[in-house]
């Protein structure tokens, strides 16, 4: 009797001037576990927490390469994640056989950008129902951007979407001062420290359930052209982000006290289970 | 007055006459290019110690009429490379508004992705933003769009050489023709340029190593010789033409050269040629 008219398809505006079919979209994103991306000077790193569906299952992935230079981290409907990652994939390939270069990472997530805006303003389309965090190095280095369903997309600095992702981006929030000079492995300590907060009570990193990806890119000096020499983007799981991940649980034990600070100021927070 | 909108700016009916609509007509049989109409003759380019150097005469026939003597046939692409045109003109023309598109799009999607970095830059140059397109990219995707026509059976009438520096910084240059055939060497010419100014190219730069160790002003002067003898014999060439030095402070294109000190005393010695009896 009291049901909503309004979200039907995602043409269709509600008397407050909502688009429901686009917000449950991107509810869709935080039904996916969390990824976490964190751009520095010379890096830019993603992490991810898999899901089993039961304990006797595999993981399904959430980091997936897209070409030499750019990868993704997906949160929200791993099929539709799999239609946007064959469309940047071809991309990438056409622009590299056209221009004999790396697509510039902006233009790529443009493209995804109007994509997915455009499924959501004709009759008889459904928006994406997945989240991305697209990271990648091009001429002008290192770059994180943030995708969603709607269609917005827009360059962060650091940035976590998927469930009970606000905790990590309060992590983010706090330390956003300290990742422009970040290393390599620093990099992605941060990042899989900002996933460790926004993990539920008894879980934590593993081998099984962590994956890394990281490009690079490092300046040649003036002189030298100063051309950037392209780490490609790779992933890592399993016993590869061990070192990794017992390197963060070594310094939590380290100051247990600052761990408990951190914790109460993220369940006042806990808005997305 | 007349209030249909359809008629202003139309010759009036009244007084010239009903318009023929026939002409503007757009169905009829699918055309190609089947052989050049006005064509431009060589273009010649050499690389130097740190760039490019080409040139091509402001000439372009109608056959063997000399039709137009003002055509720039040398056109920079986002002040960092240089395009230059052998063939037909008219095709070249096509070539130019295309390649003028893509800088445009090329320009809008990096100006915002532009961060001014804050250490260096006392020396401010027409430094080009990071990540645009170089000669090497361009003359990839002007080798592409060649074979394509090319392969819809409707070429793009031109030899092409592009010039720049690839992504290391270092001088490129290549050619495209309109097979869409590349291929790249210290120096390049394109028509006749390729028998008369090829082989005096090659004294100073046969391969990459003496290609660096030119300097520009050498350069500049084997290319204004090679543009000389070209005009002594290519009878589809000028004596007036545009040249352009393009290194990594961004292309200096001067379009109205004019050949000096020529010496046509070695024409005398000539027979064989006309109606000359001895």
């Amino acid at each position: 009797m009291f049901r909503n008219n309004y979200d039907n398809d995602s043409v269709t505006f509600s008397p407050q001037g909502r688009i429901f079919q686009v917000e449950y979209a991107a509810e869709a994103v935080k039904q996916g576990s969390v990824v976490v991306g964190i751009a520095s000077k010379t890096h830019v790193v993603l992490v991810a927490i898999k899901r089993n569906a039961e304990e006797l299952s595999s993981y399904q992935k959430k980091l997936f390469p897209i070409d030499e230079h750019v990868g993704i981290a997906i949160a929200g409907l791993t099929s539709d994640a799999r239609v946007l990652s064959n469309f940047m994939k071809q991309q990438c390939l056409g622009h590299r056989l056209t221009y004999g270069r790396n697509m510039p990472v902006r233009t790529l997530v443009d493209m995804i950008g109007s994509k997915a805006q455009i499924n959501t303003q004709h009759y008889g389309k459904r928006p994406y129902g997945v989240g991305l965090l697209v990271a990648g190095v091009d001429e002008q280095g290192p770059h994180l951007f943030e995708f969603q369903p709607s269609g917005m997309t827009e360059e962060m600095v650091a940035f976590a979407i998927g469930a009970r992702s606000q905790m990590a981006r309060t992590y983010l929030e706090k330390n956003i001062d300290k990742f422009a000079e970040c290393g390599r492995d620093e990099l992605i300590r941060h990042g899989l420290r900002a996933l460790n907060e926004s993990l539920v009570q008894d879980r934590e990193l593993t081998v099984d359930n962590t994956s890394v990806g990281v490009a690079g890119a490092v300046r040649a000096s003036e002189q030298d052209g100063g051309s950037i020499a392209v780490e490609p983007f790779q992933v890592y799981d399993q016993q590869d982000v061990a070192a990794w991940i017992e390197s963060v649980a070594e310094d939590k034990e380290g100051d247990a006290g600052a761990g408990e600070g951190g914790d109460a100021a993220g369940e006042g927070m806990d808005v997305d289970s | 007055m007349d209030h249909r909108p359809q008629a202003w700016g139309r010759p009036r009916d009244d007084v010239y006459g009903a318009y023929d609509a026939s002409y503007l007509q757009t169905t009829g049989p699918k055309t190609a290019t089947q052989a050049p109409v006005v064509t431009g003759t060589s273009v010649i380019a050499i690389k130097f110690k740190d760039g490019v150097v080409m040139a091509a005469d402001n000439l372009a026939s109608y056959g063997s009429l000399a039709r137009f003597t003002d055509v720039k046939r040398l056109r920079p692409f986002l002040s960092t490379s240089i395009v230059g045109f052998g063939g037909d003109v008219s095709d070249m023309q096509f070539l130019d508004r295309h390649l003028n598109e893509l800088a445009i799009d090329e320009a809008y999607e990096h100006d915002h992705a532009e961060t001014p970095s804050p250490s260096d830059d006392s020396t401010t140059t027409t430094q080009p933003p990071r990540g645009q397109l170089n000669a090497a990219n361009l003359h990839k995707y002007l080798s592409k769009l060649m074979y394509r026509r090319r392969s819809d059976f409707d070429p793009l009438w031109n030899q092409i050489l592009v010039a720049g520096l690839d992504s290391a910084s270092k001088p490129f240059l290549a050619s495209v023709d309109l097979r869409g055939t590349t291929f790249s060497s210290p120096s390049l010419a394109t028509g006749f340029g390729a028998m008369l100014a090829q082989p005096i190219m090659r004294r100073f730069a046969a391969t990459e190593e003496d290609a660096a160790k030119l300097t520009r002003e050498q350069a500049v002067d084997v290319v204004k010789e090679c543009m000389k003898v070209l005009f002594y014999r290519d009878a589809r060439s000028l004596d007036r033409y545009s040249l352009a030095v393009v290194t990594k402070d961004g292309v200096e294109l001067r379009e109205d050269e004019q050949l000096e000190k020529q010496s046509w005393a070695f024409a005398e010695r000539i027979r064989g040629y006309g109606t000359q009896t001895v």
